[in-house]
């Protein structure tokens, strides 16, 4: 059976894009440009701006002078492969082997597949309008070989379907462009007059490979088929999914456990031997009257250990309601991350918080009473107290500054300074007294006073001066006076206890 | 001959030990907790780890003194980059005062859970986790089976447990290796300097298995615990050779 290939053009592949994101430029002349060699070059247009005589590879500033109006974008690196790799993907619906071709261009190997649209000619034009539903402007040309197929998508005139072993005929009329040669090869033969195929395609081959190398024939065989050209298709990557449907319906929880076991064995094999984990998992049931059942989980640390995943649900499965039966299983892995499998240290030591006996507990918990009450905390660069600590906002989070140790801390502070009611002799003295919960305190030692203003762009207010006191039973506390004891506004809080 | 008794007693009680829930620490000298003259209470003479440590705390400042009692020991139990559990009913302590314990405040979890059967789970799930070097758990009450199931779970993992009790309404018999209670009692600074010495605790041993229950004052000096006695007769003898 003889092959066919169909190699799709994006004439305006970026410009498409920011279309379709911008549709306000639809009606306007835009460009897009980046800096090469100290100047502003054009490397796409949209089809208005060509119009008016804009190209490719125009210095910005000519094309301003030739349309004021003109809108201009800064290009975004690595775009034009994202897309078309994207497309690519997109496209396996069309045929089984697709490739990027760069630049702006795809190419299918549609051996076998065209009589699904009905023939060659319903599959092109399918092609094409499905492209021109998503808002890109294409050409789809069709050959037997890549080398004629690119050619006419992009260089023919009339229909762009070359019919089996018609190759040939179809390239007599088209440009040297056409055989994707290097540029000064086709320079050089516009230079000799040669301006379409058919005028030198029967030359003799010795002479055509003395004047123009052995890279202008092959890629002339390519196009007529007397070489094989290979092509380098492109491999999506498969969902992180496994199905389980089953004969009889399943109502039972010891169904839903071997279900689910056996789905997280799948999965947990593949993702084992690509060196992957999961951190969110989604298991649903399907329901024989129509119903979805869901369960969720996520784990702190990418994880592929089907005891500790299957823990993670086997909590949440008294929530699933089978109803009248499931019939189908499905568990998906939406989120997954690299996980390498770690060392394993020969001796028991205790360890840190990246032990893996350390993240499955925490999941767990997690799982049940939720990731909010989790905390951990790290030293944030604050004076006042309330804010000299921050919550750590993942387990693998480090401390960038270090913990302060100069000054008496104490080992729990209030979440909400109290008022007291104190006596206090001196200015700026220790209270002698104080009242906290209608118990009377005596003080014998006091530290202090540590003032710590209030952090003005943060918060308006007073200082505080801090007081390290002990009372008679040997009780330490860590007081403050709110103000100036001058002012007469003053207020006294207690704000922690020292051990 | 009576030597040969002794040494059959001692032999017998080595044996006992182990069948009693008391397993010789596995590596021995990794960890040590200093604890001075309270160490010839423990059977051993080794601080017990692999166990539940019950604190009784009748009031608040109890409470904080227990757990900076708690911390001292943490200290040492964290030295080789563990990581420990502290689960409580609410945010009640202050991270950067536990770096004056020696201890990295950001290597430990803190969980805040309402209810107190949601502690209890939390704690035993917590004790079964082989990679955690302790686990500390503020509670009001402890029945004798709950404390069982957690001393159970910990004679597998050989994870330290610590129980806060706060404000208990009956101290029943627990499964607890030991019960303690602390209290603060007044600093002392040497030659009457003014200001707040260093944190002083009355150490009360209330119950410990196959030990000799007692009682200390000990304070907490520069990152470690100091038996208050020694520091007094050491400040006699200095005064005696100065004088």
């Amino acid at each position: 059976m003889s092959k066919r290939f169909v190699s799709i053009w994006f004439r305006h592949l970026t410009t498409d894009w920011f279309t379709l994101r911008q549709p306000g430029l639809r009606e306007l002349p835009f460009v897009i440009s980046a800096p090469s060699h100290g100047r502003m070059m054009i490397v796409a247009t949209n089809a208005l701006a060509e119009q008016q005589g804009v190209y490719k590879g125009m210095v910005l500033a000519d094309a301003r002078a030739l349309i004021p109006s003109l809108q201009v974008f800064d290009e975004k690196p690595g775009l034009e492969e994202n897309l078309l790799r994207r497309m690519a993907e997109w496209c396996i619906r069309f045929a089984p082997i697709v490739a990027v071709d760069m630049p702006a261009g795809l190419i299918f190997d549609a051996s076998g597949c065209p009589h699904l649209w009905g023939g060659d000619s319903y599959y092109l034009t399918a092609i094409a309008q499905k492209f021109k539903a998503r808002g890109y402007d294409v050409r789809v040309g069709m050959a037997d070989t890549i080398g004629t197929a690119w050619a006419v998508a992009r260089f023919g005139q009339q229909s762009l379907l070359v019919e089996t072993k018609k190759q040939f005929e179809a390239l007599l009329p088209l440009p040297p462009g056409a055989l994707r040669l290097e540029e000064e090869t086709v320079e050089l033969l516009n230079k000799l007059g040669l301006r379409q195929v058919g005028q030198f395609i029967r030359m003799p081959r010795t002479a055509l490979r003395r004047r123009f190398g052995q890279a202008f024939l092959l890629r002339l065989d390519q196009a007529l088929g007397n070489t094989e050209e290979l092509i380098d298709p492109i491999e999506p990557i498969e969902p992180y999914q496994e199905r389980l449907p089953c004969l009889e319906p399943i109502v039972t929880i010891t169904g839903i456990e071997i279900a689910l076991q056996r789905l997280l064995e799948a999965l947990c094999l593949r993702l084992q031997q690509e060196e992957k984990g999961l951190r969110i998992a989604c298991f649903k049931c399907y329901r024989v009257d129509g119903k979805i059942e869901k369960l969720d989980i996520g784990t702190i640390r990418p994880s592929h250990n089907i005891k500790h995943l299957f823990k993670l649900f086997e909590n949440k499965l008294s929530t699933l309601e089978p109803g009248p039966g499931i019939e189908l299983f499905v568990l998906e892995a939406p989120k997954v991350e690299d996980h390498s499998p770690l060392q394993e240290t020969l001796w028991n030591s205790y360890g840190g918080l990246d032990n893996t006996g350390l993240s499955e507990l925490l999941d767990r918990l997690a799982g049940k009473i939720g990731v909010n009450r989790i905390h951990r905390y790290l030293p944030d660069e604050h004076y006042w107290p309330e804010r000299s600590v921050k919550p750590a906002s993942s387990m693998d989070e480090k401390t960038t500054i270090a913990w302060k140790l100069d000054k008496p801390r104490p080992f729990q502070l209030l979440a909400n300074p109290e008022r007291i009611d104190v006596t206090a002799p001196i200015p700026d003295y220790p209270p002698m007294l104080f009242r906290y919960k209608n118990k009377l305190h005596k003080i014998i030692k006091a530290d202090g006073p540590e003032r710590i203003e209030q952090e003005w762009w943060l918060q308006q207010g007073q200082h505080r001066d801090y007081y390290y006191v002990e009372d008679e039973e040997g009780h330490r506390y860590w007081l403050f006076r709110l103000g100036h004891y001058s002012d007469k506004s003053f207020q006294w809080f207690i704000h922690g206890f020292f051990v | 001959m009576p030597s040969l008794k002794e040494n059959i007693i001692a032999q017998l009680q080595k044996d006992i030990l182990p069948l009693m829930g008391y397993k010789p620490p596995v590596h021995a000298g990794a960890v040590e907790v200093e604890l001075g003259p309270v160490k010839e209470a423990f059977p051993h003479s080794q601080f017990p780890l692999g166990a539940i440590h019950e604190f009784i705390c009748p009031a608040a400042e109890d409470a904080v003194a227990s757990g900076g009692f708690i911390a001292g020991i943490l200290s040492s139990l964290m030295k080789t980059g563990g990581t420990c559990l502290w689960i409580s009913s609410s945010r009640t302590i202050f991270p950067p005062a536990l770096k004056s314990f020696g201890i990295e405040p950001d290597k430990i979890i803190f969980i805040y859970l309402q209810k107190e059967k949601e502690i209890l789970w939390t704690m035993e799930e917590a004790l079964k986790c082989e990679g955690l070097a302790a686990v500390v758990g503020e509670i009001q009450e402890l029945s004798f089976m709950v404390s069982r199931r957690l001393q159970l779970a910990v004679e597998q993992s050989r994870v330290t447990g610590f129980i806060i009790r706060r404000n208990p309404r009956n101290c029943s018999t627990t499964a607890c290796i030991t019960r303690w209670k602390i209290s603060s009692v007044p600093s002392e600074l040497n030659d009457d300097m003014p200001g707040v010495g260093f944190p002083r605790w009355n150490v009360e041993l209330l119950k410990i298995r196959n030990g000799k229950p007692g009682s200390w004052t000990i304070d907490w000096v520069e990152r470690k615990f100091r038996p208050v006695h020694s520091f007094v007769s050491l400040l006699q003898e200095r005064q005696k050779k100065t004088g």
